[in-house]
């Protein structure tokens, strides 16, 4: 309210004080509102709203329903058996992605001579889309036996591991985490690098002085004063782990089966193939809540660690 | 630091590592110089003799330069507007201390978590109300929106830390607001600013659902989309599809290669807050 008095007087009157430095107007931020409100919180409000109702998608036709939805996801097996794969499709990506991102920085921030080379290689995958990404590995996983990844197992004598990487049921999950690993890893050794850049040399030289060998060096000096860049390692492949679609539908559209669907790819059939937008929400607001509920917890928990490392 | 024999085996080893990792480039690349013939009988070999024709032919079928041209337009207008829109927002919330101005900030990171996915369907409707389905209006309203949290958060980090009396003098010598922002404030933002438009301009211009659902069937679908159509299409022509995949992967390979230090800068530095 004071601001938009104030801004209805002449200009010198506006240039109140507050932290040291004239009070920029309050219209600067109106444009970023409007096209936020606009493009982010009204769909995401109606989104919510419409998880209660029956609403087909088609026209403004729909009835409030309660929380039927809800209950007809706890015994839909389908959404069910993705919820339980976006969680282990998360876990695993986690955890592997940021072990070898950290693993990757560790090597590069040393003085090998294709220290800058390899920074390169490992990133570049980064910035292509994951679309290509994706098809660039149904090649590698090619089903044929003297192809893509079975070819080079054969080649090395691994022949026994040939598998239908993205047929079988029980590995094409694991297929597709790997895939986004492969191209995400990267991505973590940034961080990390940048996390590595802020350790300070001189602790590294005393505690070898005191004989501290290269684990007990990383355990108690380098770990520690790494804690920002894995709270936000984590964060990130997180929730990224947890809105994994476009990898999915790339590579196996949610199958062999249900075997690969998330609760990302649930959502997007149940809207744009069945026609059940009131269900399709209410998915969406499920992965809502777990992505918020994760996040929060993560941020105490990780933000505590920080401090007191 | 000294070139120890540890050091030379670590060489070795990350070498080793880079070679793995390479794996998948090395497929796509020998499938995509190779004819039908060549693939189906030596599918891991070098190609000999490399044959080129397929990349001539998945240009014009994947109709990638017009493609290039639709995802350029798209993401270079969304991140000016991101950067206009961003930078101007943010600048009042960094230098006002009231609650409606924190409330603002607190909403704006609420953004950064919530996964499109809620309000997806409902934004398909709004876009198809204001009839904007299947243009690059739609498109790039959509791109600003989405990413407006993020840069709202890595310019008020990066104003923050900014001495707040620069615009000072400006307003007292007779600047407007406007024109302190865009000769005084604005210049001092170029380190966050390239952070913003790197990030900002891999992500919109990697998307792949969106403009599938917004532009599918319109003649403006950006490269990610084409590449999705011509893939499905040509499933079982490996090397057309390889090709295709090289020359849709190229621009921004390019543009990497010469940007690196500030793309691998700005994705540190912008998620380190």
């Amino acid at each position: 309210m004071t601001a938009s008095v104030a801004a209805a007087r002449p200009e010198v009157a506006r240039r109140t004080r507050r932290r040291g430095g004239i009070v920029p107007p309050w219209w600067f931020a109106v444009p970023a509102i409007l096209v936020y409100a606009l493009v982010v919180l009204y769909p995401s409000i109606a989104g919510a709203g419409s998880a209660f109702t029956d609403w087909s998608g088609i026209g403004e036709a729909k009835s409030f329903v309660g929380a039927d939805n809800f209950k007809q996801l706890l015994r839909d097996d389908q959404a069910l058996g993705a919820l339980r794969n976006t969680l282990l499709l998360t876990v695993a990506i986690v955890v592997v992605q940021n072990a070898l991102g950290l693993l990757l920085a560790l090597g590069v921030h040393t003085g090998i001579k294709s220290r800058l080379m390899l920074r390169l290689v490992f990133f570049a995958p980064v910035v292509v889309s994951p679309v290509m990404v994706s098809f660039l590995w149904k090649f590698v996983y090619n089903p044929a036996p003297d192809a893509g990844l079975n070819a080079a197992l054969g080649a090395v004598g691994l022949g026994s591991l040939r598998q239908d990487w993205l047929g079988n049921p029980s590995i094409a999950l694991w297929s597709v985490a790997f895939t986004v690993i492969w191209q995400c890893a990267g991505y973590s050794m940034v961080i990390f690098l940048a996390g590595l850049e802020g350790v300070p040399a001189e602790l590294h030289e005393s505690a070898m002085v005191d004989g501290a060998g290269t684990v007990a060096r990383f355990r108690h000096i380098t770990w520690p004063l790494l804690a920002p860049a894995v709270t936000i390692n984590v964060m990130l492949s997180t929730v990224g782990g947890l809105t994994l679609f476009t990898q999915i539908i790339a590579m196996t559209n949610g199958g062999p089966g249900y075997a690969t669907d998330t609760l990302s790819t649930v959502l997007y059939k149940q809207a744009f193939v069945f026609g059940k937008f009131g269900y399709s929400t209410a998915v969406a607001l499920v992965l809502a809540v777990f992505v918020a509920a994760v996040s929060f917890l993560q941020i105490g928990y990780l933000r505590s660690r920080e401090t007191t490392a | 630091m000294k070139y120890r024999p540890r050091t030379f085996l670590l060489e070795l080893v990350m070498i080793a590592v880079a070679v793995g990792f390479l794996f998948p480039v090395y497929v796509l690349v020998t499938l995509a110089f190779k004819d039908q013939q060549q693939i189906a009988n030596e599918p891991l070999s070098l190609p000999s003799p490399p044959s080129v024709s397929s990349f001539g032919e998945a240009w014009r079928s994947a109709g990638l330069d017009s493609a290039l041209l639709n995802s350029t337009l798209i993401t270079v207008a969304s991140v000016l507007l991101l950067i206009a829109l961003g930078s101007l927002a943010a600048y009042f919330l960094a230098r006002t201390a009231t609650r409606l101005s924190y409330s603002l900030y607190i909403l704006f990171l609420v953004g950064i978590i919530l996964p499109f996915q809620l309000g997806m369907i409902p934004l398909y409707q709004l876009v198809d109300d204001l009839g904007l389905l299947g243009t690059y209006q739609g498109m790039i309203l959509f791109y600003t929106g989405i990413q407006l949290p993020f840069t709202v958060f890595l310019y008020t980090g990066f104003i923050r830390s900014l001495p707040a009396d620069y615009t000072n003098a400006a307003l007292i010598d007779g600047a407007s607001h406007l024109q302190a922002f865009a000769h005084v404030i604005f210049p001092l933002l170029r380190p966050i600013t390239g952070t913003v438009l790197i990030l900002n301009a891999v992500q919109i211009w990697n998307d792949f659902f969106t403009p599938l659902l917004y532009l599918g069937g319109s003649g403006h679908e950006t490269v990610p989309v084409r590449v999705f159509a011509f893939v499905n299409q040509y499933t079982s022509n490996y090397g057309l599809v390889a090709a295709g995949l090289i020359l849709a992967a190229l621009p921004i390979l390019l543009l990497f290669l010469f940007l690196q230090r500030y793309v691998i800068r700005g994705f540190a530095s912008g998620l380190k807050g």
